[in-house]
């Protein structure tokens, strides 16, 4: 049976090569459709890391938690425009919550910030020093502020690489120059490494990092001590997240004095949750590469299946020898099912080769990020050889069922 | 000892439209290995559906067949496949070679479907076509091989798997004579040198004298039988 599976196979290739044009026009189809969705898949994947990447660089395990609304006289104040979170919440989520690794918490606001004769409106942010290790800001120069910089107000600042771009001249040593802040001197003390765009598309460079206390008593001036724009919290393990979050709501709930039937006066989300969303669009997108590779693929094997039907017909007068000699209608059906596989299987390495070459353009070109798996090319070579296995069956099936004496005088 | 082929009251029968037509009407023979026969009559006699039947292409509507002792009326078409493979040899009128694959693969096919090595095959085939007289020329397309050499090649596939029977359906109809001499001298010495039994299906008589014994056909039926010392051949 293996000397026969050999010399088919090598039959047919010879076949094929003969007619090469008709054997290519009839990969085409095939080519297509598994160039199509290697390439797609590749840039679908690069894109989907990239995501990752981003959702990633908001820190580990992280839950954010915000103010919710205020409703005054029926007018609803938006998301974050209640000052119902505080610093004690945050001491009190962590004393309370053995889950919890670490608390911070954050208020922010957009500033004049000056050096010299150059200034730059970008968002100030005021911060627990625990915030930086929540959110994994790592340092290109210099270092954090302290928890005693924290308690004595000190006037130090950090500086993100979009804002420094704007305020310093390319090389000027940034780490150790003062700049205004509201008209309120700060000694920058550290460089941020940059961090590019989050999850939402805003600029995470774009910021300047004081801390907590020297915010609030020197430049925000707030109308309640100790009243946070945002709280961070983080666990050790992503799996702990849930229970986390749903014990802080508790906690929140409790000290905020909610009754039962009173809606939640802030919002808990975590990285899961935006990792969901973006989870959601690559689903869309496989479905539609799943709805274009279904239909190249049937284009392309009722191509196969066309031009095997013209073979069996053309071949009728051979099939008729085959059989005269001693051919059995399994050796003339694998004879032509091996046609068919060849045809596909060749459609298939060559649009695995097709879509490779696009993804890579792709890069070069339009700078996506791309990403070639080896699944995504042994699916599409696997998933050629069924469609030429059941395109081949109908055609193959009618020369094996050929009468040998009908198809001898066949002219 | 029974006859190689013994067949008893074959009858075939087909449906054109409405019309019934009796191809062969009530066949009764029997062949014994190492004959030579000659089968001879007009087209529409039936000679060419008795060779089919024979030769295990078809099978009789009714009557009863039997190869070398094995029921062919009743076989299932995978049998009549392996009994094509093991039993018969057939040479056509117009050749049948596969086009555009080698003398050598031509001669391998019976082989091919017996499952034998790839090697065994390549030996066998090349011993068969040297049989024929065609050694060297093995890679050979159909298409660069005159009609002579085309169905010496027809021969040495026939010849290959070592048949009992070989079949030859008008073999030099489309040969000048020259050709058909040779083709019948090599037809002739493989029935008198391996006693291969050989059926021949011919309307020249010239031809027909090369058999040992004689079959005319009217109207489906054996009309005339005649055993007679073959004229030799001028091989000579």
């Amino acid at each position: 049976m293996s000397a026969f599976v050999l010399l088919t196979v090598m039959t047919a290739l010879r076949i094929l090569s003969r007619n090469r044009l008709r054997a290519g026009l009839t990969m085409l189809g095939i080519v297509i459709g598994v160039g199509a969705v290697i390439a797609m898949v590749s840039i679908g994947q690069g894109a989907r890391a990239a995501v990752q990447a981003q959702v990633a660089s908001m820190g580990t395990n992280v839950i954010v938690i915000m103010p919710g609304s205020t409703t005054v006289s029926g007018v609803r104040g938006g998301q974050g425009g209640a000052v119902t979170l505080t610093v004690n919440d945050a001491a009190e989520m962590k004393k309370r919550n053995p889950l919890l690794s670490d608390t911070a918490w954050a208020k922010r606001d957009v500033m004049q910030i000056v050096n010299g004769n150059r200034n730059w409106n970008g968002p100030v942010n005021g911060v627990s020093p625990s915030y930086l290790t929540i959110r994994d800001w790592s340092f290109s120069s210099g270092g954090p502020f302290t928890q005693s910089d924290m308690e004595s107000a000190a006037r130090v600042a950090l500086i993100g690489q979009t804002t420094l771009e704007n305020l310093f001249d390319p090389g000027e040593e940034a780490v150790g120059a003062t700049i205004r802040i509201k008209n309120v001197p700060f000694q920058i003390i550290g460089v941020l490494a940059p961090k590019g765009q989050s999850a939402q598309g805003s600029d995470q460079d774009d910021v300047i990092f004081v801390p907590f206390t020297t915010a609030e008593r020197k430049v925000f001036g707030s109308q309640f001590l100790g009243s946070v724009g945002a709280l961070f919290a983080s666990t050790e393990q992503t799996a702990d997240l849930p229970e986390a979050v749903e014990h802080i709501r508790e906690v929140l709930r409790a000290r905020h004095r909610l009754q039962p039937d009173q809606a939640d006066d802030f919002t808990v989300r975590t990285q899961v949750d935006i990792g969901k969303v973006q989870e959601g669009t690559s689903q869309t997108l496989t479905a539609m590469l799943f709805a274009i590779a279904s239909v190249s693929l049937l284009v392309g094997g009722i191509g196969i299946m066309n031009i095997l039907l013209v073979s069996v017909t053309e071949r009728t007068k051979e099939i008729g020898v085959r059989m005269a000699v001693g051919a059995k209608r399994m050796h003339i059906l694998t004879q032509f099912l091996i046609e068919a596989m060849t045809l596909s299987l060749f459609g298939g390495v060559i649009g695995v080769i097709v879509g490779v070459a696009g993804a890579s353009l792709t890069t070069v070109i339009a700078g996506w990020p791309t990403i070639i798996s080896v699944e995504s090319i042994a699916t599409a070579c696997v998933f050629s050889l069924v469609v030429g296995l059941f395109f081949g069956l109908y055609p193959a099936n009618k020369a094996a069922r050929l009468n040998p004496i009908d198809a001898l005088r066949y002219e | 000892m029974a006859g190689l082929i013994v067949c008893q009251d074959v009858w075939k029968v087909y449906r054109v439209g409405d019309v019934e037509v009796q191809a062969l009407r009530g066949i009764n023979l029997t062949i014994d290995r190492g004959e030579f026969v000659a089968v001879m009559g007009t087209s529409g006699s039936g000679k060419s559906t008795l060779m089919n039947l024979l030769g295990c292409l078809d099978q009789p509507t009714r009557g009863r067949y039997e190869l070398d002792g094995l029921d062919v009326a009743s076989a299932r078409p995978d049998l009549l496949a392996e009994l094509r493979n093991r039993q018969i040899g057939f040479v056509f009128q117009n050749f049948n070679l596969i086009p555009r694959t080698s003398a050598l693969e031509n001669a391998q096919l019976p082989l091919f479907y017996r499952g034998v090595s790839i090697k065994e095959q390549r030996r066998q085939a090349a011993a068969s076509l040297q049989r024929v007289g065609l050694a060297g020329r093995e890679q050979h397309y159909p298409s660069q091989l005159s009609g002579g050499q085309q169905q010496r090649v027809a021969i040495a596939r026939a010849l290959v798997g070592a048949p009992a029977i070989l079949f030859a359906d008008e073999p030099t109809g489309n040969l000048d004579t020259a050709s058909s001499r040779e083709i019948m001298g090599i037809l002739e010495e493989l029935n008198r040198k391996d006693g291969i039994t050989i059926i021949l299906v011919t309307h020249e008589p010239d031809i027909a004298a090369y058999a040992s014994r004689e079959l005319i056909m009217k109207d489906g039926q054996i009309v005339q039988d005649v055993r007679r010392a073959p004229h030799l051949s001028a091989v000579t």
